[in-house]
């Protein structure tokens, strides 16, 4: 018996120590770090307990604003683009004609890079020569309608609709994730439900609520812990939009770990912001699979 | 009952055949299992093993040589991708000058070079020279840490030939004075390779389509206002356009109007916590951003625009005016070769301080004091900054050498920036140094007056608090 499990461990020691090398001793420093005041450079270090995390909770209304203003960017990933993601999905599951080709395209956006995105986006909302406002001089110009024209602006830099075009961004960028894991999550469902329920007299809406609903809970589980995830650590498309601005308007979590650790010269402190952000984020990832577990049909 | 026994022996028997068989493949199959169990397990580890291997040939293959260095080869990092070429050159003709091999390696874009600087500096493998990225408070953790050599002996030998031959303001950027705040050492400890200043530019050509003169633009504030205005009148063109999404641009202006509306001592009381910044004087300064909000002076999108963008929307005659530095020469020389601008210093708002922009150093090496071939990287980089090799560099690149003597060979625009490297000051060069939340609060606040959330006031108010707080907790 000692033997086998001495095997075992043998067999995992390997992947152990990889995972320790990169995944625990790293996570660990951070704990360490995170109740030091340290510029990054200098040897030595200055403990100072739980000041940081305290400075952080209480203390930095900015953090909390940019934790808020990601969990906004969230909010439109979790609705807008997963719904938009389940109509597209739902459509392809039909067998419509060239339902393979509109797989490769739906999923060209989360292949692409996020500056490259970014980048694009930056363009078309550009307040000076921004396609999006040329589009919306026309269409007054056509219309007759001014007021299409009043909404010319620079998006991007307007305090208004800066995070809401960023959020835009990132749905673009994100919906075609959510497109592929929800088509998969409906195709493993057995076609035999529905032509029971079919036979049975049910309509399309009922088919949809009463069979696809239920059986996709579990996807709908994953999907929302990778949007979730995701969403809130947005930071390459904020990078090459915003870079945070207007102001403090689309400032996200990881942009102000970055501005205390390089900007800020606080790499102590944003190891703590790193420590709580982490914390957040697991805490809701835990509670969203409680609750798909507790809404799915078919678990215990 | 015998047939019977014969029955149940020969079944015994059989039986028995059965088990020995049984047992016997068992046997066999637990000796396979345990074979392949042994497979696996040494195929694990083998490639464990082979891993751990490739990983460390890769690592050593990446990490610069300090402990060892080839001999005979310096090792130079930095961040600058329109030099690379230029470099290499010069790499080249000094080996074939001295015999000595030097290597450039380029790791861009600069925050990913700091982020390298940094993580080396931390696993001590810093190459023989290379260039920092930050503020006076980051240039200083790493001389304390011992990452840079003290270069002021090699400076002042032979009645400071070396010393001599750079601006005074590009060295200054690179000197700890006495009683520096940091505690370092008094000395020269970079080399400025070139030398640059923030002003203003402007678009000759929109100037003569306003009907203004090109070869007097405007030294007051109000001719400023009314010059972008004309100029948007008579050509729909945008007034003044900078990388403000990039907050140290707006540092940069703002503090160039702090000097000239409240002089360097109030602006240095300030920093030093003796003037709050709900003074009157620093409220004006703020009022400026919304007086050039207010009045349609600055291009749409400013405020999150970064500079590149900016250089383009210059270079396209988008803008009459920009807020840049004199690296912009050879950016706009890249962009619209026939682009007919000339250099103003910001308009004065106040007469009785002179205008200050920030300039000196552009960019500066260190010498790793750690390195074996600290002499020989020191030698390198006075060879560098002879008239010959900083003439070549200047008409490589368009940037303003740090030797003064390479001046006469210059254009006609780096020219005027040269002319006004006397009226530059620099936060790295200031006795004090602003906390980094401070500085940010007020950049991200001047954005805000722009964009018309908050009044110069608020963000005064707000600048203040975030002081006093930081001011209490570096007292903790």
């Amino acid at each position: 018996m000692a033997k086998r499990t001495f095997k075992n461990y043998l067999f995992i020691l390997p992947a152990l120590l990889l995972f320790a090398v990169f995944s625990i001793y790293p996570f660990i420093k951070i704990f360490q770090l995170s109740v030091y005041r340290w510029d990054g450079i200098m040897p030595t270090m200055k403990f100072v307990g739980i000041f940081n995390f305290k400075d952080i909770i209480f203390h930095n209304p900015i953090w909390w604003r940019s934790m808020w203003q990601a969990a906004y960017i969230t909010l439109i990933a979790l609705t807008l683009q997963n719904a938009l993601a389940l109509v597209l999905a739902l459509i392809c599951d039909r067998g419509i004609k060239f339902g393979n080709g509109y797989r490769v395209i739906f999923f060209i956006p989360p292949v692409l890079s996020g500056i490259v995105v970014g980048l694009i986006w930056n363009w078309i909302y550009n307040g000076n020569y921004g396609l999006l406002n040329h589009w919306l001089a026309q269409l007054s110009k056509w219309t007759h309608i001014s007021y299409f024209s009043n909404l010319e602006r620079a998006w991007l830099a307007d305090p208004r609709t800066a995070l809401t075009s960023v959020a835009i961004i990132n749905m673009w960028k994100g919906f075609g994730w959510g497109f592929l894991v929800l088509l998969a999550g409906l195709q493993s469902i057995p076609r035999q439900l529905y032509e029971a329920a079919k036979v049975d007299g049910a309509n399309a809406w009922q088919s949809f609520w009463r069979i696809t609903v239920p059986l996709m809970i579990p996807t709908f589980g994953i999907v929302s812990i990778m949007t979730i995830l995701g969403a809130m650590q947005i930071y390459d498309i904020i990078v090459s939009t915003t870079g945070g601005g207007p102001a403090y308007h689309t400032e996200v979590p990881i942009t102000r770990i970055l501005a205390a650790m390089r900007g800020n010269l606080q790499f102590g402190y944003a190891c703590a912001m790193g420590l709580v952000f982490g914390a957040i984020l697991l805490s809701v990832s835990l509670i969203i699979i409680k609750l798909s577990r507790k809404l799915n049909p078919l678990a215990g | 009952m015998r047939i019977l026994n014969c029955k149940t022996q020969g079944l015994k028997s059989q039986i028995t055949n059965h088990k020995f068989q049984t047992n016997s493949n068992d046997r066999n199959s637990n000796d396979r299992n345990k074979k392949s169990v042994c497979n696996l397990v040494l195929g694990a580890w083998g490639l464990f093993v082979i891993w751990c291997l490739v990983l460390g040939i890769l690592l050593v293959a990446c990490s610069p040589k300090v402990k060892a260095p080839r001999e005979k080869q310096l090792t130079i990092w930095h961040w600058m991708t329109d030099r690379q070429d230029a470099f290499e050159e010069l790499a080249r003709r000094y080996e074939e000058k001295k015999g000595v091999k030097v290597k450039f390696e380029l790791y861009a874009p600069s925050d990913a070079y700091r982020q390298k600087v940094m993580a080396a500096a931390q696993s001590n493998t810093l190459p023989d020279i290379y260039g920092i990225l930050g503020g006076k408070r980051f240039f200083a953790s790493f001389v304390k840490s011992g990452y840079v050599a003290d270069l002021t002996a090699a400076m002042k030998a032979n009645k400071a030939e070396w010393e001599s031959r750079f601006f005074p303001k590009a060295l200054k950027i690179n000197e700890f004075s006495k009683d520096n705040e940091f505690g370092v050492k008094p000395g020269i400890y970079a080399v400025p390779l070139d030398v640059m200043n923030i002003q203003m530019v402007y678009n000759k050509s929109l100037f003569k389509k306003a009907g203004l003169d090109p070869e007097s633009p405007p030294e007051r504030w109000e001719e400023f206002i009314a010059a972008a205005k004309k100029i948007k009148g008579k050509t729909g063109i945008g007034g003044l356009v900078s990388g403000w999404g990039e907050i140290w641009m707006i540092d940069c202006l703002a503090n160039n109007y702090a000097f000239n509306i409240m002089g360097e001592e109030k602006v240095m009381a300030t920093i030093k916590g003796e003037v709050p910044y709900t003074d009157p004087a620093w409220v004006r300064v703020l009022d400026l951003f919304k007086e050039m909000s207010e009045q349609g002076v600055l291009v749409e999108g400013i405020v999150t625009m970064v500079n590149k963008s900016a250089e383009q929307m210059f270079a396209n005659e988008r803008a009459a005016f920009a807020f840049n530095g004199s690296w912009c020469v050879n950016v706009y020389q890249g962009m619209n070769p026939e682009l007919d601008y000339g250099v103003m210093l910001p308009p004065r708002v106040s007469s009785q301080n002179p205008m200050v922009i920030w300039g000196g150093a552009g960019s500066s090496f260190m010498v790793n004091a750690r390195s074996q071939q600290k002499e020989k990287a020191i030698e390198f980089l006075n060879w560098l900054t002879q008239k010959e090799q900083q003439v070549f560099l200047s008409s490589q690149t368009n940037n303003l050498p740090a030797n003064k003597k390479s001046l006469s060979d210059i254009s006609v625009v780096l020219r005027q920036f040269a002319d006004d490297m006397d009226n530059t000051t620099h936060p790295n060069i200031w006795s004090v140094s602003e906390y980094p939340l401070v500085t940010e609060t007020f950049d991200k606040g001047i954005q805000s007056i722009i964009i018309n959330e908050k009044t110069p006031l608020e963000v005064a108010k707000e600048v203040q608090r975030v002081k006093e707080r930081e001011m209490k907790k570096s007292r903790e």
